[in-house]
Parts: structure tokens; C-alpha cells; sequence
């Protein structure tokens, strides 16, 4: 199993730390793990991206020139990496703010509106933590509790309100995902 | 002990810290800021000492005196800063004191671009400065071997009396891979060093110095450097060899470059293609006599590297017209693909008709 | 008999290869005699320069370093950073520490390093065969200014350590001279003091001495002191630039 992620949106959204949620928890489920951000002048004027490549095996190269599965949560992440993903992977966009039409049709689109459930929590900040709960429904890479125990690692995890906060945006992004998923 | 998840220029700085070195002095560089911005707040931890310098010439002559003091220390920077270090390691190596350097490399030559490359390699295994000297140069493909060698840098600058380089480049430095850490060396605990200069108190006045103004005195002083560099040529060759066992073709690729190859090997064995990886950690010392068997049993290397091609020569001077050998690089701080990888490995195999049973008949 | 005058003990029992009427055997006995008088010629460590003092090592019964051109602040910061108990001071000329190493200068300066530094300012580049200095007078002939340093080519003398001044980590910084008995006195209560200052851990302390070069001004000895006195003072006039010691005029701490 290698999996290839890459996170994108805006500074301030908390793409990068989806991507260390992600690599720190399939570091703790004893997975192989590589984390690479996007640096420099790549990422002035405000876009961030990372990419992220959990496997049971040794991992080779850490970039992803076609990722299994990219999440975006802006438009601007949407153009840069919705041709990149490999034929047949999942493109995970957040509807809240992404409106473009995919001009793809052979991947696996799944919209969730994490921004807009994020207020409905009481806490917009917490819409890449919606993200990440998405992100496993939708993978099936680990589950839940994994990411759920790794948050207390985490900044997002340091007060214990907040920890609580963040693992109820993860339980709502799962199911947020399953419903688009036609799961539930 | 846990694996920590951490960017390799933290690893590289906290490997620093285990290995018992309490000063850094640096110049930030992208990528590899957060080397100084981690040392900055570690050293303060633990009682050492951190001076962001006016540039990377006085950053490396500060290591100097610090050298020259008996302390481990370390600076670090990417390929222009390390360029303007390279006065002070001809003096490091000169004067024979143990440093280490990290190069985290950049796109080149002049500015060139802040992207991972490879293009430093003559720069770091020839030399680099002026004079007849040599750096022992370690190749980290990840952040675990990063985090080792930067333990064995010490260990070597300190048993040689030799400036050590951390050959890495900038996807390195900016990667989070699992690390774990062995326990801190307390620099109390390491020998004492008695050619340092502490003050003249009950003994002769000692000098570190490397105006030799005697041609012979200076020979004399040139030949046991090359007696020193021909022990570490004996004793500290290293390196990794990957499916090399039944392999008509071998890659040869260090550091990122290396792992990207791995990938490209994993694919295209699916297929049956026969190939394996040569891998060299100590690009000086370089492992030419393991290579040279390979050369030898397989009559294939391809040389890959994120250059125009520079690590080829010493490949070329290992296979001594051995059977073939092939180049392929991407310069510039382009990263090239595993798929690329096995395209360019597919081309030279099936090119030189290696699926086929009698092209590989010298073996027998 | 009493013994009125011998060697600095931090002074090796060598004979100096400096010319004829160089100033530098005087300054090093001026650093040496500080040395002494302050009994820390056992934690002492000096960096010598490249330039006509390259030697200094062979002169100095002191721990020494070398450092490459223009660096020896540099080297030095490494050398107190690891050893604060130590006395670190670095001996330049004025191509080392005002050309090739002004960045390396002010830096040391600026953080207020714990070092004396002994900036020796003779106009000229001695060991290479004369050629122009940063200090070098308008006017002035060199070897690459055969027809006197011209502003338009090659700029104007640097004032150092006047510049050094507005660095708020230099604590004292005074220019003098060895042309004269007068001076020389003057300039061994400057340099034992640029010592206090790091004993007392105050900051960054230099001392600028005007050195006769007569080989390459092309001068009699004699009218080298004289040509201090008369024309160089008049670009690079001697006295305290800066003090901030608070020490009194003993060079006791007040």
C-alpha cells in the first residue's frame, strides 16, 4: 500500500498541518512516511501546499507528481492540482469556497463543505480539522482514533477544549464525507 | 525509544546537539533557515552557543576559532553561502582542525534557484578551496541517515583532525521523515584534545597555524596530510548496494537522487528488468573498489544524478573501461520522477540488449 | 646591581625580522609589557594577521592562531564564545582589519565582543612591497598609486575607527602613535587598558597605532617619525575616540 496526498489552499487554512496530522498519524501506525512542504517562492503570495506519501514500504521519492488523492481547499488549489491527479484518484475539494467546474471526469470527485460545517461548529478555523475527518473517510487509510490520538501530539490538540472541539470537527467531516459518499 | 516526525534541518540540528556540539555559527540561506532558527533556541537549552554572523565567510572563521578552542561545532548553508566558505575549510583543512560543514544543496550555479540539487559535488569531494586538500564528504538519503551521519561527522572530524561536509540538498532539508535519536553524548565526556588552544599555563606556547613558509617544511606538511587522507581512504569508505546480486545493469545515485532511483528499481523489476542500486554514503572517500567489481561482474553502470554530471567521473574512474558506463541527470533543481528513472533505465538494458541471456554470458 | 629594564616575559628571547625602523617590535613589546603587567599571559590567545606581522607568533610566549586575511575577529569571536575565562586579542594591519575585513571588523564590534583588538595603521600594504592601503594619505605615493592616491580613483583614507564609534557594542577606541617617547607611553596606557576593558568584560575595546613603515614611504627612519607627527596626525589625529570604561585616568576602574 503507498498512498500519495497533496494538501493545497490558502495561507491560514492549515494545509500544512493536515499534512503533518496526516504524516504524525500513519508515523504512530507504524507506516513508512515522508512529509514535504512547499517552500520558499513558491509559496509567497499567500497559496500553501504539501505533499504526503504513507506506505508499508520504503518510500522513494517524496514528491507526487501524480498524486492518488489532493485535497483543496480554495479555486486557486483547484486549477493547479485537479490535472495533476492520476487517472482514477479522488479529488477532495472543499465546496464551501471551491466553485469551478472539474473538467475531469475520471476521478473520484467528493465535495464537502468543511468551511461551512467548521461555523457550524463554532470555530472557522477548524475547517482543515473537518478536512483530515473527510480525508479518512474517504481513504480508508487509518481510522478515526488514529487521527483522534495524534491531534493531542499536535498545536491543535494542546488545550484540552480545544482537543475536544478538534475531534468533534473530525467526526463531522467523516460523516459530512460518507453522505457525499452515498455511504450513509 | 519513539520515532519523532521532523524536517531534516531540524534533524541535522538536533543530531548536532546528541553529537555533543554547543556551537553553531551560521548565515541563514534558504533552504536550510531553519537549521539556525533551530539551533538558535536549542543551544540555548543546553548552556551552548549560537551567533547568526555577519556573513558565511566570518561564520566559517568563527567555526574556527572554535575548532581551534577544542570545541565540536558545526555550520551549515546551501550551495552560494558554501561557496564563500570555502576560504576558511582550506584553512580548517590546512590547519588541521575538525569541523563540520552542511551543504544543503540549490539550484546553480550563481543564484540559481532555491530547489533540491546535486551540482556541488565536484565542489564538496574535489576540494573545493584553494590547495591540496580533501573534505571527508557523507551523502544522508533520508532524515534517520541524516541524523547518523551528522553523529559520525563528529566522530570523524574529531578522530581525523579533518573538516567533515554533510552533503545533503534542499528537499532534505525542508522533508519530515520518522527520526529516532540515539541518547545525547555529554561533551564533558569526550576525550580531551591536546593540541588546542587554552592559554599557555604551565606548558610551551602551542600555535595552529598553516603559514608553512619553507617549501620543504610545507612538503612535509602537505605528505602527512596525504598520509592522513589515504588512512581515511582505507578505513572510512561507505555504502549501500540494493539488488545488486543478479543485476546486468547497476544505477549508481547518492543521496535524494539515490532514493529516487530505488523507486525507479522497485518498478522496473516488476517488469523483470534486472537492475540494481549502488549507492555511495562517503562520496569522498568515493568506494571506487566495490564499484569496480560491480563494473566488473555486470559491464553496465548508469550514473544518476541531479547534475549535468559530475559523480560519473568518479564512476568512470571506478569501472577503469570496465564495460560501459551511462549518464543520466536533470540540473537546474528540477526533481526527476521514479517513472522518468525507469524510463531512462529501460533505455540503456533493453538498448544493450541485457534481457537477452548471451549479452550477459561474460558473467559465467 | 638593580635591574632596571629586561624582556616582557610574554616576549620570546628572538631577534624580530621587521626592518629597520618599523614600528611593530615596539607595539609588540607595548602588547607584551600589557600582558605582563596584567599577569594573564597564561589564559592569553592572540591572533596574528596576514601582512607583515604574519609572524607575530614567533614573537609572542603566547598561545597564537592564525587566522586567514582579514578574519582574525572572526577567529577570535570563536576562540572567547568557547573560552570566556580567556583573553583573546587579534593583532592587524590596516589592509586586514580595514580592507579585506572591515565586515568582519564592524560585526565584532557591533555585538560588543569581549576582544582587543591591536589595529596597526601604517599607510601602507609592508608585506606585499607597498601598495596602496585603505589608510593611505591623498597624495601618498604607492606602488599602485605611483603618482600619489588620487580621490576620483581611488577614494579617500578610511577613518575606522571613527567609524567603529557608532557601533554600540565598541566600548573604547582610541588612536596613538609610537613615533615618539611621548607617545609611546601614551600608546602602552591605551593598549593595557584595551586588555582591562576585556578582563572586565565591558565590550569591544581597539586601539589604532600609527606605525612608521619607512622602507616603504622610501623615508630615513628618523624623518618617518617626524612625517607621523607632521602629516599623518593631520588625517588620523591621535586621542580617545571613544570611552565608555568609565575607568579614571589611571585606567583604574572608577
Amino acid at each position: 500500500m503507498t498512498l500519495k496526498s497533496v494538501f493545497a489552499g490558502f495561507g491560514g487554512q492549515g494545509v500544512l498541518m493536515m499534512g503533518y496530522l496526516l504524516a504524525l498519524t500513519s508515523m504512530r501506525q507504524g507506516k513508512n512516511v515522508t512529509y514535504l512542504p512547499a517552500y520558499g517562492a513558491e509559496v509567497r503570495g499567500g497559496t500553501a501546499n504539501c505533499t504526503v506519501v504513507v506506505s508499508d514500504e520504503e518510500i522513494a521519492s517524496p514528491v507526487a507528481s501524480n498524486p492518488d488523492i489532493a485535497v483543496v481547499m480554495n479555486n486557486p488549489s483547484l486549477m493547479k492540482f485537479s490535472n495533476l491527479v492520476r487517472s482514477g484518484g479522488t479529488l477532495l475539494i472543499n465546496s464551501s469556497l471551491v466553485e469551478s467546474k472539474i473538467g475531469r471526469t475520471d476521478l473520484n470527485l467528493v465535495p464537502v463543505p468543511v468551511s461551512d460545517l467548521a461555523h457550524e461548529l463554532g470555530e472557522d478555523r477548524s475547517a482543515n480539522v473537518v478536512m483530515m475527518g473527510a480525508f479518512v473517510a474517504v481513504t480508508g487509510l487509518l481510522n478515526l482514533d488514529a487521527f483522534k490520538e495524534a491531534l493531542a501530539e499536535t498545536n491543535l490538540g494542546k488545550k484540552p477544549k480545544v482537543l475536544e472541539l478538534n475531534r468533534k470537527a473530525l467526526e463531522v467531516g467523516a460523516a459530512a464525507a460518507r453522505q457525499a459518499l452515498g455511504k450513509e | 525509544m519513539t520515532k519523532r516526525l521532523m524536517r531534516g534541518s531540524h534533524v541535522l540540528g538536533e543530531a548536532a546537539v546528541r553529537a555533543g556540539c554547543r556551537y553553531y555559527f551560521g548565515y541563514p540561506i534558504t533552504p536550510q533557515n531553519e537549521v539556525p532558527e533551530y539551533m538558535s533556541g536549542r543551544l540555548l537549552e543546553v548552556g551552548g552557543t549560537f551567533v547568526q554572523a555577519e556573513s558565511e565567510v566570518a561564520s566559517i572563521n568563527m567555526v574556527m576559532g572554535a575548532a581551534m578552542a577544542g570545541a565540536r561545532v558545526m555550520t551549515t548553508s546551501s550551495s552560494p553561502g558554501v561557496s564563500l566558505k570555502q576560504e576558511g575549510i582550506s584553512y580548517l583543512a590546512g590547519l588541521e582542525l575538525p569541523a563540520v560543514i552542511a551543504n544543503m544543496m540549490r539550484g546553480g550555479p550563481g543564484l540559481g534557484n532555491i530547489a533540491p540539487a546535486q551540482g556541488d559535488y565536484f565542489q564538496a569531494t574535489r576540494g573545493g578551496g584553494h590547495g591540496d586538500y580533501r573534505c571527508i564528504v557523507l551523502a544522508p538519503a533520508s532524515c534517520q541517515e541524516l541524523c547518523d551521519l551528522t553523529l559520525r561527522a563528529f566522530d570523524l572530524a574529531d578522530k581525523y583532525r579533518n573538516p567533515v561536509m554533510i552533503l545533503g540538498d534542499g528537499m532534505m532539508g525542508q522533508m519530515m521523515e520518522p527520526v529516532e535519536f540515539p541518547e545525547p553524548i555529554d561533551p564533558a565526556s569526550l576525550p580531551a584534545k591536546d593540541w588546542t588552544l587554552t592559554g599557555a599555563a604551565g606548558r610551551p606556547q602551542r600555535t595552529i597555524l598553516s603559514l608553512l613558509l619553507d617549501p620543504k617544511v610545507l612538503e612535509a606538511h602537505n605528505y602527512k596530510l596525504t598520509r592522513k587522507y589515504d588512512a581515511i581512504t582505507r578505513a572510512e569508505q561507505d555504502w549501500e548496494t540494493y539488488l545488486c546480486d543478479d543485476a546486468r545493469l547497476v544505477v549508481v545515485a547518492f543521496g535524494t537522487a539515490a532514493r529516487i532511483a530505488k523507486g525507479a528499481i522497485k518498478r522496473v523489476r516488476e517488469m523483470g528488468v534486472k537492475v540494481g542500486l549502488f549507492r555511495p554514503k562517503t562520496l569522498w572517500p568515493f568506494p571506487y573498489q566495490p564499484l569496480a567489481e560491480l563494473a566488473r561482474d555486470t559491464r553496465h553502470l548508469l550514473a544518476f544524478e541531479m547534475n549535468s554530471g559530475q559523480m560519473v567521473e568518479d564512476v568512470r574512474l571506478a569501472a577503469a573501461g570496465q564495460g560501459e558506463v551511462y549518464f543520466y541527470g536533470r540540473p537546474g533543481g528540477v526533481i526527476p520522477t521514479p517513472d522518468e528513472v525507469a524510463h531512462q533505465i529501460s533505455h540503456y538494458y533493453y538498448g544493450a540488449g541485457l534481457d537477452q541471456a548471451a549479452a550477459v554470458a561474460h558473467r559465467a | 646591581m638593580k635591574k632596571i629594564f629586561s624582556k616582557p616575559q610574554s616576549l620570546k628571547p628572538t631577534v624580530m625580522h621587521y626592518c629597520p625602523g618599523c614600528g611593530h617590535s615596539i607595539i609588540h613589546r607595548l602588547v607584551a609589557e600589557a600582558i605582563d603587567q596584567l599577569g594573564i599571559r597564561e589564559r592569553t590567545i592572540g591572533v596574528p594577521p596576514a601582512g607583515c606581522a604574519v609572524l607575530a607568533y614567533n614573537y609572542f610566549d603566547v598561545d597564537m592562531g592564525e587566522a586567514p586575511h582579514g578574519r582574525a575577529l572572526a577567529v577570535a569571536t570563536g576562540l572567547k564564545r568557547v573560552q570566556p575565562d580567556k583573553v583573546v586579542f587579534t593583532y592587524q594591519g590596516d589592509g586586514d582589519i580595514a580592507a579585506i575585513g572591515t565586515a568582519e571588523t564592524i560585526h565584532a564590534a557591533n555585538r560588543g565582543e569581549k576582544l582587543t583588538a591591536i589595529f596597526v595603521n601604517n599607510g601602507t600594504y609592508g608585506m606585499t612591497g607597498g601598495q596602496m592601503a585603505p589608510t593611505t594619505l591623498v597624495g601618498m605615493g604607492s606602488t599602485t598609486t605611483p603618482q600619489g592616491r588620487n580621490p576620483d580613483r581611488d577614494g579617500t583614507p578610511l577613518d575606522l575607527t571613527q567609524m567603529l564609534a557608532v557601533a554600540k557594542g565598541s566600548v573604547y577606541l582610541e588612536r596613538v602613535a609610537v613615533n615618539s617617547p611621548k607617545n609611546i607611553k601614551r600608546a602602552a596606557a591605551a593598549i593595557k587598558k584595551a586588555f582591562q576593558v576585556q578582563l572586565d568584560g565591558l565590550g569591544f575595546a581597539l586601539v589604532e597605532v600609527l606605525s612608521m613603515c619607512p622602507t616603504n614611504w622610501k623615508m630615513e627612519p628618523v624623518k618617518s617619525l617626524e612625517w607621523i607627527d607632521q602629516t599623518m596626525t593631520q588625517v588620523f589625529p591621535l586621542g580617545v575616540i571613544k570611552d565608555l570604561t568609565g575607568y579614571d585616568s589611571k585606567g583604574e576602574t572608577a
